[in-house]
């Protein structure tokens, strides 16, 4: 038995692949479920109870999405590239952090303000990868270690901010930074619920994004860079740009969810803000095989895990770390989908 | 500033540096393996937090603490051989299967540890591995308390830089293994199964990570909680890069990044004008300037990251 690679690849398979993967990690952490004395069954209905059962349950979902889907872009098109923007965490902090500190006290009309904070939180996120992008550009350091060490220093940094110069004094102790001014604050997108406008924000996102990548020649030299970056830089397509700009884009969708979520959800910035996005927009990514519009798809999916999972924690007892595990478990599995995809197994 | 002088001059520093390296050697030695057979394993992380609580575990529910040792390592072994699976013969992206392993066994042992620990208040505790003077040599002045009134596991860790040195530089298994991480066609020609080779090395790599990783909660600390290893998995896999992947330069790397540690947790209590996360940022910053200083004449091995087919070129 030997593995053949497929000349080309039938799109049933294509949309075959994540289901599959999503399959076989449900089954797997079905194992985990009834080692907790649950009935996986049961308890995975419980899960989509908690996340689609209701009005307030499927907006809560949303809300979840919005960053997901943007650090799910994020990772799309930077593994575009073959640049691997591990980084997203510490990126959302930073457009987070950003975004609170100036827009605190911006004394400018919303119209304006929410634009120009959009654009700060992006800025802030673009920074930290033009960092690593550049260290492998120039010294070829390898940006998987570099990213991922940022985003422990993003986050102590956010603490400095927070129990220092951002430190909100109205918080009784509380560590979190100043609020974004009440002008600023993405209005809802369905009445008396968490659900902003910012989840639209995040789909337009979705849509220029792959606008960028299917219909741009830089979108084209992206592929070419991450396909073959020799064959790419014979062609004259100059990698260094490339890749710096592919980082500058991934750095300020990551920036953005930040962004987003600060004037959507949470107002101050704290250091828990994020229950994993960045790391969870890798999963989305990969579910979606890097599409972008796959990536909304797959974004939701995992809001749906993370959601249900609390709900189901709450019903059953089984520890919501359950969701950690399933996602996780996605991309294992999905990164074995996506082999068949392009092998067929030959006797 | 004489403040930050006479730290210096304290031993308990110095006894902190060895006891702080151990996990990092424990973690740099697996990750050196797996890089030195040709793979890159990110599952580091998530392999020493797996190792933390499963080695913790084992002795809360009542085994001696060298089963948890135990423990630990064959979890970790098990972790690696997931990830050696699918890296190796199914020759999937070793960037993102590692992180997808890190995500999996971080996940799956605050999973567990939730699951059948019962945790109030307090985490529970269990009883760590103590100081084990060595007899006579402890005695010594200075030397005695820095060197040798260490707990067993560090131990086994300078035990481990020398096996490792030895066993990859002097042995013919470690010039296959070397060898596979150059020029896999190579071995293959040599009537050896490369991929064979990189499973073993990663599996065995895996249970030296895991074993670090328990060192956080059976020597350094007595109970165990999501995110402790605090990103020590990605300096160790800094610190291989750094150690030009030498076994030998391995252990300085780590002693030194462990003195650097040792150092500023002692300069925060007498710098007080500095905020303490600016101390905290240090070992994250330290790595990377690490990395970039050696970057451009880092030796990688030839075929790290490249899969192995038979026939495939």
């Amino acid at each position: 038995m030997r593995l053949e690679r497929r000349t080309h690849t039938p799109l049933s398979l294509v949309v075959l692949a994540p289901v599959a993967a999503i399959g076989a990690a449900l089954i797997l952490a079905a194992g985990l479920v009834a080692a907790a004395g649950v009935n996986p069954l049961a308890a995975y209905a419980e899960m989509l109870r908690g996340a689609l059962g209701s009005r307030l349950a499927i907006t809560e979902m949303l809300t979840r999405a919005t960053p997901l889907i943007l650090t799910g872009l994020a990772a799309a098109i930077a593994f575009r590239a073959r640049l691997w923007n591990i980084g997203a965490e510490g990126q959302f902090y930073m457009g987070a952090l950003a975004t609170a500190a100036l827009g605190h006290s911006l004394g400018l009309p919303g119209w304006l303000g929410v634009p120009l904070l959009m654009l700060t939180g992006m800025v802030a996120g673009a920074l930290l990868l033009a960092g690593p992008a550049y260290l492998r550009l120039r010294f070829e350091v390898d940006e998987v270690v570099t990213t991922l060490l940022l985003n422990f220093v993003a986050i102590l940094f956010v603490g400095l901010m927070i129990e220092g110069p951002l430190r909100d004094p109205l918080a009784f102790g509380w560590p979190t930074s100043v609020p974004v001014d009440a002008a600023y604050r993405l209005s809802d997108l369905v009445p008396r619920t968490r659900l902003h406008i910012g989840l639209l924000f995040a789909v337009a996102a979705a849509a220029i994004v792959w606008l960028i990548l299917d219909r741009t020649v830089f979108g084209a030299e992206t592929r070419a860079a991450g396909l073959n970056a020799r064959a790419a830089a014979f062609a004259g397509v100059s990698l260094p740009r490339t890749i710096m700009g592919v980082a500058l884009l991934s750095g300020a969708l990551a920036g953005l969810a930040g962004a987003v979520e600060v004037m959507g959800v949470t107002a101050g910035v704290t250091t828990t803000m994020s229950p994993g996005f960045g790391y969870a927009g890798i999963v989305a990514a990969m579910l979606a095989a890097l599409n972008p519009a796959g990536v909304v798809v797959s974004a939701v999916f995992i809001a749906t895990i993370f959601v249900g999972a609390d709900a189901m924690g709450r019903a059953t007892g089984v520890p919501s770390f359950i969701a950690d595990v399933i996602v996780s478990l996605c991309l294992l599995t999905m990164l074995v989908a996506l082999l068949f995809t392009s092998y067929r197994v030959r006797r | 500033m004489s403040d930050a002088i006479d730290l210096l001059l304290n031993t308990s520093l110095w006894e902190a540096v060895l006891r702080i390296a151990t996990p990092l050697i424990f973690g740099v030695l697996g990750a050196l393996l797996c890089e030195r057979a040709g793979v890159l394993n990110l599952g580091i992380e998530g392999i020493m937090t797996m190792g933390a609580m499963s080695g913790w575990l084992t002795v809360f529910l009542g085994a001696p603490l060298w089963v948890g040792l135990l423990v630990a390592a064959l979890c970790g072994a098990l972790i690696g051989l997931l990830h050696a699976l699918l890296t190796v013969p199914l020759g999937l992206s070793q960037h993102v299967s590692g992180l997808g392993i890190t995500l999996f066994a971080s996940a799956l042992a605050a999973y567990l540890y939730r699951l059948i620990v019962e945790v109030g208040d307090l985490p529970p505790t269990i009883e760590p591995f103590r100081p084990l003077p060595v007899p006579i040599l402890s005695d010594i002045p200075i030397l005695g308390p820095v060197l040798f009134s260490q707990a067993l596991p560090t131990y086994l860790a300078l035990l481990a830089v020398a096996l490792l040195a030895y066993g990859l530089a002097r042995t013919p298994l470690g010039l296959a293994v070397r060898m596979t991480g150059e020029h896999p066609q190579a071995v293959e020609a040599q009537g050896l199964n490369p991929n064979a080779i990189r499973v073993g090395a990663v599996v065995a790599g895996s249970a030296l990570m895991a074993i670090g990783g328990s060192f956080l909660t059976m020597v350094a600390f007595d109970s165990f909680f999501p995110g402790m290893v605090q990103g020590r998995g990605w300096i160790c896999i800094a610190l291989v890069v750094f150690a030009s992947w030498r076994p030998g330069k391995a252990l300085i790397g780590a002693l030194l990044f462990a003195f650097f540690d040792a150092y500023q947790l002692r300069l925060q209590t007498v710098v007080e004008a500095v905020p303490y996360q600016l101390f905290l940022m240090a070992p994250y910053l330290l790595s990377i300037l690490a990395l970039i200083l050696v970057a451009r004449r880092a030796e990688v091995p030839a075929a790290l990251m490249t899969p192995y087919r038979r026939g495939e070129r």
